[in-house]
Parts: structure tokens; sequence; C-alpha cells
């Protein structure tokens, strides 16, 4: 696999006399904030793109003036941090930070974790030399999460950016201030780079770029957390709680597969009530950025006040007369395991439907590409400049999957292919390079080919699919106008000399031409004209070295998703793509190589917070209670491939479920001590939870838990089959697919989440529905609310699966799309 | 000071001085001689005397020198550490505090806290606050880091409760808002120096 991943050479660089490593074509300043050395800068963002708005960052590298934050490193480059002519630009731009900013501010809601509190006593201003009448300056709420208090933003665009690099989103930009024009004195008398720094900053602040008072964005809240002073925070969390009063819990967001690194911060709940409550959650937002579940969707606790005995021996009743255990994904590793051994023991099935799916999906992969696991994680993906999309509702289905899928666009001249049937009018706007195939559900072996197509290499395939490709392609001849530069050559006069002169000249005309053009009818399948894709994708693979692919759910549920697997197989060993998939829930990966899972249940069962006779509930609504994940502690594994440890933010006081399996069948003191004992043939590590790190290193190394091995084994020889159009489906079509921010009861629970259970779709669809239908799957139905999704396009509506009550899993069986009829209610 | 000298722990200078005593009698007959001279000495009187004259004074000519205590309490001084009082604005009446919560971070010993909130005017609003009293050691820090001067010392020294833990709430120490004409303005720990003008540095205003 190595040799598409672009090899990063080290230079050496000196910074203040001191000689570093660097990786080339690094910026100056990630470079030596990998090295520990520090150079002031506020609004640069790593994995973002430069705005040089601050300016702070400016270093002398080889004689120059530069941006550390936007100049790349050379080989031998000299580079000083100070000089007297940039510490006087530095003093100024602190200076003119700090008109008009309060700097005793009581109530601010950084307290002291503020950047230009930090600055301005680092770069040690204690006089001001600038002033500017003040504007009036609102305070907003932009979104039912986002609070902008006008006064304290220093227009530093760090919201903005990663809005718009990494979420994709673009919701924020900056606008006009109407503020008072600088003193045109100051132009002469200042330094110059605060002057231009100061002249753009008081001209601007920040809006929502729908040019209403409304952000309508997808409330990641992500932009809460870049702001480097209390100018934009979290509506909830406004005035609640200082900072230093804050006890940080370093743990793994438990809601979707990307298991994000975020820290629960915590502290009593009032005066009058010492239980502890989780305030909010922050993450490292240089290294990982969260979505508005893992920031919004915090308190979703089971507080129990004690154990419960009598519940307890009917749990351990319940067990042992039962034949099945059912739960989801919303699981550490160390339960999951803990599921295994009890049907080891005791012979119980396991049934899981997300991770089954995946389970098997990812057992015909293994089988055909040799090696247990998929090639890359989500990292390795974002450093590719090419990266196509199947099977997945990158809005809905993994935020970080979008984000990446977003960042390549921005960040690296990108170019991306998303296939999906459902209409997407976001997606479109993450690049200029993006092309949207909404084709048919059913034709995703399609798409598969299709990539094959363009990217394998030809020599590598066998035989009959190379002639099953061929076989979609036709030549017809066509007639096109053409622009061509024709010699002219005229004779002029000239009028100084009254000579004449030759003089040629090109001009431009339009000749009609015949030209020959291969149709492939695959694109011509999955709903775009085949022309226009390839002049597209022309402009799209022009100086592109990297490819990727991300791979989702609709692809697990899927009635062929053993040709699909192979066909995933065959793309990467013909092509240079390299493929991470989304395992559909939190842990599904996780469970899918602990547990030994079954297809159907049967006889009396056991639900873990999913219904069954008897119910394991970590919602608080079941006959045992169950600690929530941000009361457990434990492991997780995510879609890096990465086992991640969890920490327990909150006190639980009722039974786990390690205390069932002392009874059931011996186990040890602890939940964490089961972590050592996962599978060894699966890829995980013999590692005692203590010693798992979970944090970042300043070059932004992920050191969290540690890293899947990927266990190879030989492949085989990939045979295919071709697409089957049998499966497509058309008419009333739902999708089991959740809203952003919801992934199951626990994100449903938390309070500052609000998307409703229902069914989603576009806003003309959602019209012609009404307010409430019924859903007629044939067997059963159920009736749901209506709900307006203005990012969606297209006839397929969206059922959303979050709730387990409803459970529309098994509504769904073993697709993810389901042809059904709809009537109003 | 040199290594000798520190060494030396006599840090005193001892100059003991002789007093000139007369010789204790050692025959009995001159014990006796000075137990009658002592007994009938007029000293006595003058004692009494003296005794008398003050009484009167003190009783009918009102120059009492002792108060009353618990009915009368002697003024103390403003920088005296005693139980808290909260403090009004003058202007508004509103409550000083800006629910910046740095008393509550500082305190020494723990006995600080609150709760805080965003209110209808968009200010940061103090909707608890607590003083554990039995905890409390009056070290007075909380009074010096408020910016506000809304955390004072007041002039209320007893702090005997019946109980370790020992609550006053924000409104138990607030200036009643009908007394808050009565409201001291305090010169105790943390308030303005006097120069405080002269230290302070002007920004430029240039509009
Ligand atoms: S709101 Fe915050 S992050 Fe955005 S520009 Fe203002 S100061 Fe910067
Ligand atoms: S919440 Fe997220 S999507 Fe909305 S404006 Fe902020 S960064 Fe952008
Ligand atoms: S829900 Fe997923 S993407 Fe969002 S913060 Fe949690 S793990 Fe990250
Ligand atoms: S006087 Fe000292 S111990 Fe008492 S509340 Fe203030 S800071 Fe705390
Ligand atoms: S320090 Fe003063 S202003 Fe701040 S919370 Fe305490 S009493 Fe209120
Ligand atoms: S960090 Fe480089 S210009 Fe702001």
């Amino acid at each position: 696999m190595s040799e598409v991943k672009t090899v990063e050479n080290m230079v050496s660089i000196t910074i203040d006399g001191t000689t570093y490593q660097a990786k080339e074509g690094e910026y100056i300043l990630n470079a030596a904030r990998a090295n520990d050395v520090f150079i002031p800068a506020i609004c640069y963002l790593t994995r973002c793109s430069p705005t040089l708005a601050c300016r702070l960052c400016l270093v002398e590298a080889d004689g120059k003036q530069v941006y550390a934050c936007n100049a790349k490193v050379k080989d031998g480059m000299e580079i000083t941090v100070d000089t007297p002519n940039i510490l006087e630009e530095r003093r100024a731009i602190m200076e003119v930070y700090d008109v008009n900013h309060p700097l005793q501010c009581g109530v601010c809601d950084k307290s002291g974790e503020c950047e230009l509190q930090n600055y301005t006593l680092e770069l040690a201003v204690d006089s001001q030399s600038y002033a500017i009448q003040d504007t009036k300056r609102e305070v907003k709420n932009w979104s039912t999460v986002l609070h902008y208090d006008a006064a304290l933003c220093i227009v530093c665009e760090r919201c903005t950016t990663v809005c718009k690099d990494m979420i994709g989103d673009a919701a924020i930009s900056t606008t006009k201030r109407g503020g008072e024009p600088l003193d045109k004195a100051y132009k002469e008398t200042m330094p110059k780079d605060a002057y231009a720094m100061w002249n753009k900053l008081q001209k601007s602040i920040i809006a929502p770029s729908n040019g209403t008072d409304y952000t309508n964005c997808s409330d990641c809240g992500e932009c809460t957390a870049v702001c480097p002073v209390g100018a934009l925070t979290g509506r909830d969390f406004v005035y609640t709680s200082n900072a230093w009063e804050l006890e940080r819990v370093p743990a793994t967001c438990a809601h979707c597969s990307s298991g994000c690194q975020i820290y629960y911060e915590k502290k009593h709940t009032s005066v009058f009530d010492r239980s502890e409550k989780i305030y909010r959650v922050t993450n490292e937002w240089n290294y990982v950025s969260l979505c508005g579940a893992g920031r919004y969707g915090y308190d979703f606790e089971n507080r129990v006040e004690s154990k419960d005995e009598a519940a307890f021996s009917a749990a351990v009743e319940a067990f042992k007369k039962a034949e099945t255990i059912r739960f989801n994904s919303v699981i550490t590793n160390e339960e999951a395991l803990m599921l295994q051994t009890l049907k080891e023991k005791m012979g119980v099935k396991l049934v899981n439907p997300d991770a089954r799916a995946f389970q098997k999906f990812l057992g015909a992969y293994a089988k055909a590409a040799g090696q247990s696991l998929y090639s890359y994680d989500f990292k390795e993906v974002m450093a590719t400049d090419f990266v196509i999309s199947v099977g997945a509702s990158l809005r809905n289905d993994n935020p970080n999957a979008r984000y990446a899928f977003n960042n390549i666009q921005k960040m690296n001249k990108g170019a991306g292919l998303y296939f999906h049937p459902v209409g997407d009018n976001l997606v479109p706007t993450f690049g200029k390079n993006v092309e949207l195939f909404t084709h048919k559900v059913g034709l995703e072996e399609a798409a598969l080919y299709l990539v094959l197509d363009l990217f394998a290499d030809k020599e590598k395939l066998l035989e009959d699919v190379k002639s099953y490709l061929d076989s979609f392609k036709t030549t017809t001849t066509k007639t096109v106008k053409e622009k061509v530069m024709k010699d002219v050559t005229e004779t002029v006069i000239d009028e100084e000399t009254g000579e004449e002169k030759q003089v040629t000249k090109k001009v431009p005309e339009m000749v009609e031409k015949e030209v020959t053009v291969e149709k492939n009818a695959l694109v011509e399948m999955l709903g775009k004209e085949s022309d226009a894709f390839d002049a597209a994708f022309e402009k799209m693979m022009k100086k592109k070295e990297s490819f990727s692919m991300i791979i989702g759910e609709d692809l697990y549920f899927h009635d062929r998703y053993e040709n699909i697997a192979k066909l995933i197989a065959l793309i990467e060993q013909t092509t240079p793509i390299r493929v991470a998939m989304i395992p559909p829930k939190t842990n599904s990966l996780g469970v899918a190589l602990i547990c030994d899972l079954d297809d159907e249940a049967t006889g009396y069962t056991v639900g873990y917070n999913e219904n069954g006779d008897f119910r394991l509930s970590a919602l608080g609504n079941g006959d045992l209670d169950m600690p929530a994940m941000n009361q457990q502690e434990g492991t997780l594994t995510n879609m890096h491939k990465r086992v991640t440890p969890t920490n327990a933010a909150l006190e639980y006081k009722g039974y786990e479920l390690n205390d069932l399996m002392k009874v059931l069948v011996g186990a040890p003191e602890l939940t964490v001590d089961w972590t050592e004992k996962l599978p060894v043939s699966k890829g995980f590590k013999r590692a005692k939870f203590d010693d798992l790190p979970n944090g970042y290193l300043n070059d932004g190394t992920e050191n969290r838990g540690y890293a899947l091995e990927n266990i190879t084994c030989e492949a085989e020889v990939v045979s295919v089959e071709k697409i089957d159009e049998n499966g497509v489906l058309e008419g009333e079509i739902v999708y089991r697919c959740n809203p952003q921010r919801q992934f199951n009861d626990f994100t449903d629970k938390a309070h500052e989440i609000f998307e409703g259970f229902g069914l989603y779709a576009a806003p003309e669809k959602a019209k012609a529905l009404g307010e409430k239908v019924e859903i007629d799957f044939g067997d059963r139905s159920i009736t749901v609310d209506v709900i307006e999704d203005d990012r969606m396009e297209g006839d397929i509506t969206a059922l959303a699966d979050f709730k387990s009550e409803a459970d529309v899993y098994s509504l769904f069986g073993p697709s993810r799309y389901r042809k059904v009829t709809i009537r109003k209610v | 000071m040199g290594l000798e000298q520190f060494k030396n722990r006599n840090v005193g200078q001892q100059e003991y001085v002789m007093l000139d005593l007369e010789h204790t009698p050692q025959s009995p007959m001159g014990k006796f001689k000075q137990v009658v001279k002592r007994t009938f000495k007029p000293e006595l009187f003058v004692g009494l005397g003296v005794t008398m004259r003050e009484m009167i004074n003190a009783l009918f000519r009102g120059q009492m020198h002792t108060i009353k205590y618990p009915f009368e309490k002697l003024p103390i001084s403003p920088r005296y550490r005693a139980i808290h009082e909260m403090l009004r604005l003058l202007e508004s009446g509103h409550y000083r505090c800006i629910g910046c919560g740095l008393c509550e971070k500082i305190c020494i010993s723990n006995c600080i806290t609150m709760d805080t909130r965003y209110d209808e005017n968009q200010r940061k609003e103090v909707s608890e606050y607590t003083i554990n009293f039995g905890r409390c050691i009056f070290c007075g820090y909380c009074a010096e880091v408020c910016p506000e001067l809304a955390i004072v010392h007041g002039q209320r020294y007893e702090t005997a409760s019946e109980q370790r833990a020992s609550f006053s709430l924000f409104e138990d120490m607030l200036t009643p808002i009908d007394k808050l004409n009565l409201q001291q303005e305090y010169d105790g720990f943390g308030a303005v120096t006097p120069n405080a003008d002269e230290n302070i540095k002007k920004t430029p205003l240039a509009y």
C-alpha cells in the first residue's frame, strides 16, 4: 500500500540559531509548533487555509519578512522569530486589537482562556497609542446553539475559516460593520502591517453568510470552539460557569463511529445541588473537529441513586433464561467482549443488526483483499487529493467523513465524486470539482464499475471484467464547434512614417468539426450525461496524485454486499485508490471484530438498550439500569481503526454489566480489566486500560489508545459478478437515515439537540406529504411526522432510526432502502 | 549578620539591674515591726479615695471608661476583616457584584459558591451566592480580589454559631435597598488607594 502514500521528506531549518527537522512543504508555523518553538499567531488554524487576518506570525526567513502561517519551509532556511521591526509590528497589532476591547473582562465566558489576553500579556502591551470611536455591535443568537457577541469579536476569521475549510457549511462570513474610517494620520505613523490589519478589522464583522440573522447550518459548534475570545459561544453555556471551575475529563465521543476525542467539562450542578453535571464539551480543535452531536449531546447520563437488588436478581434470572441478547453498537469493546463471553459460556445468541451487516461485509472484503481491515483511516483520506464517496449519506452518516471530503476540496485543490441516490445540495458546494451522481437505488455496483473503468490499470484487470467494462462503451460521431486561431496577414500603413507594413495577427475563428465521442453507458445509467462528465472528469484529474474512497452503510445493507465487497477489493488491487469504510454506528467495528453475531433473535430476549423481554437500559427506562457512556470507562474502536479510551465523567451508583458477569460466569474486578483480554487475533493489543494515552501531540500526532493491527492473509483472485439491475427500486422510496446531530437514543435525550424523530424530506416533497404520514412497509407500518430538510433534494424520503423503541431497523430489514406506500394522516 | 551571631541563640542583651531593696528583717521583733508599719500606713485610704472619686466621676459625671457590651460596641478599624457585606451601586441600587467568580476562585478555604446565568437583559446575573462562615478564615482575599468593591468586610465580628456550617446567602449580606443611604464606602482590604488616580494610565480618546 505504501507506494500510494506520499513519502514526506524532511528538511532542516534553523530557528533562532537552533537547527530543527521539518516536513518538506510544511508552513513555517506548523514546523515550529511541531518542534515546540513558539511563534505568536492568532488567526491560523491547523488543517485550514491561512487567512492572514492577524499578521502576528511575522518572522524573518532568509532575510525577508514573511508570515509564518503561509510561508513554506525550505531546506536550510534561516528563521528569526523576533527582529526589532517585527517586535514593533507585533506590539502595534496587539495594541490595535485592544482598542475598544475591554481587558477588564469580568464576565466573559473565556474566563482567562483568552488568546487576546494572553498575547496582550505576552507582548507586554501596557499602554495604548491608538484610538477610534466604537460602533454599536449587537449580541445575536444565530441558531439554537450559537451566541455571538459582536462587541468582543476581533475578526480573526477563525470561525469562518473552520466553517468553510473543515465543516463545509460556509455558513458565516465577514461582512461590513459600518465602523468609523481610520484617521489618515495613522497611515504614516503606524507600522505597516498593523495599519493594514486594523483597516480591515475596523470595517468587518461576522454574520451568517445567507444574509439573514440565522445561520441555518449544521450546528456543529466548531466555530465556537475555535474562537480565541469570548465572542462566539454556545448559547446554553453563556454565563453559566467560569472555565477554571470546570474539571476536564478526557473521553471519546460515543455517538458515531468517528470516535472523536472530547473533554467533558463538569462541576457541581448548583449551590444547592452538589451532584456533578457536564456543562460543555470541548475539543482539541487544531486536530479534531466535532459535530453538533458530540458537542451538544452530552447530558445523556443515567442518574441512578442506588443499587436496585431486586432488579439485579431479576436480571440474573433473565440472563439465565435468555436465548438471545439484543444490543446495539453504542457499547464499549469491553462490554462487547463480556457479551461474547456469555455467548461462549452460556450459548446465547447475540443480535446486533448494524454490526452484523458490517461484519458480513468486512468478512467478504477481508477474504477478497487479503487483509482483515480496510486500507485507509480518515486522516489518510484527508491527505489525498481525489476522493470518491459511495453508499454513504455523507452529511448524515458520519460528520468526520464529510469533513474529510470537504477538506480535500478546500486544502488539497482536490476533486470528488459523490454517488448517492438521495440528492443533496450541500455536497456540491464543497468545491468546484465535485460531481454528484444521484443515481437510482440499487445501482451501487454500477458506481463501483464506473470507478474501476475510470481508474483501473486495465492490464491488471481480468479479461471478463475488461470486456464487461468495454461493453458499456459506444462511439458516435458528433459535430462540435471549436475555436481555432487563424493567422491573418494584413497590410497596414504606419501612421508616423507613412510606410506600408505587413502585419500578421492571430484571429480566433469558430469552425465546425466532426469528432468521434465515446459514450459510456455506465455514466448514463448513473444519471449523468456521458460527454459532459468526460469533460468534467478530465478537469478533475488534473495534477492529482493520491486517491481515496469512502464507503458507507448503504453497501453493507445491500442484497449484493458480497459482490460489492469484492468490487471494492478489486478497486484496491487495480487502481491507486485506497478505501476507508464508515462503520454504521459508534462501535460497530469493535463489535464486528469481537462478537460472533447471529442473524435472528429467537426465544426469550434480553435487550441491552434495545427492545427485549427483559431490558437493560442506560436510558433509565428499562428493567435494570445500566451506566450511560459518559458514566463508563472502557475503550471504543473507531472508524480510524483505533482503539481509544473513554473515561467516566459522571458518577454512577447502580449495577454494571460486569456485576452481572461476576454472578453469571465470573469476571474480573473492574470493567476495564477486560481491556487486555480483547482478541489479539483480531488485531487488538494486550494493553492495559490505564496505559492507554488520550491526547494529541504538538505536531498533530494522534496519541490516543492504539491502532488496530491490519492482519494480512493470502488474497484470493477476485472474480466479480456483473451489475444486477433487478435490485433497482423505483417509486415511493424511504431511506433509513438519521438527521444531522442525531445518532441514537442518547443524542435524542440531550437537551440541546432538537432534531425530531420523523420522516425527513426535501422541501417540495415535504409540502406534498403534509404534516403527518403513515408509511406502509407491507407487513408493518409506522406513523410519523414529516420534517422538512432543505438540504435534501429529490423524491426519496429519509426515516430516522435513532429511536430504538421505534425499531426502524427491523422495518427495513436487510436494506437501507425500502419501497413503501405513504399515506397522509 | 555573621554566622556566630546567627548561632547565638541568646538573642536579647541581658542587662539586668539590681533593685535597691531594703533587707528582709531576720529577728522576730524586726518582722513584727514591719507588719505593724505596713498595716497602719495611710496609703489604704488614698486608694479607697481614688476608687470613690472615679466611681462618682463614672456614675454621676458621665466619665465612664468601659463599654456596655453587648449593648454597645467599639467602632473598629476599616481594615478589620469581619463578616462580609455585599454592596450596591449608589446610583441605581443594583447590586455591584457582576458574577465574575474571582472571589469564588481565590477563596483560600473554598467557602464561596455561586451560580450565575444569562439574564433577560443580556447581563450575567448572580442567581445564587453563599459563603460558609463556618469555614471562612476572614483572610480578606475575596474583598481584595473583587474588581467591583462589591464584596467587602463589614463591622459584624461576632462569628460564633451553633453549627460548624453556617451559610449566608446573597440577600443576607446585601445592603437592604431601604438602607442604601446608610451604605458606607469601604476603606479596608482591596479598596482603592487614595492616590489611585495618579497610577492610572490614560488611553487616548481621539474622538
Ligand atoms: S467570532 Fe471569534 S473566531 Fe470569529 S472572527 Fe470573531 S473573534 Fe474570530
Ligand atoms: S455551527 Fe458549525 S456549521 Fe454552523 S456556523 Fe458554526 S462552524 Fe459553521
Ligand atoms: S458524533 Fe461522531 S463526529 Fe460528532 S463528535 Fe461524536 S464522534 Fe465526532
Ligand atoms: S475572607 Fe478569605 S476565607 Fe473568607 S470567604 Fe473571603 S477569601 Fe474565603
Ligand atoms: S469578586 Fe466581586 S464582582 Fe466578582 S463575583 Fe465576587 S463579589 Fe461578585
Ligand atoms: S497567524 Fe499568520 S497571519 Fe495570523
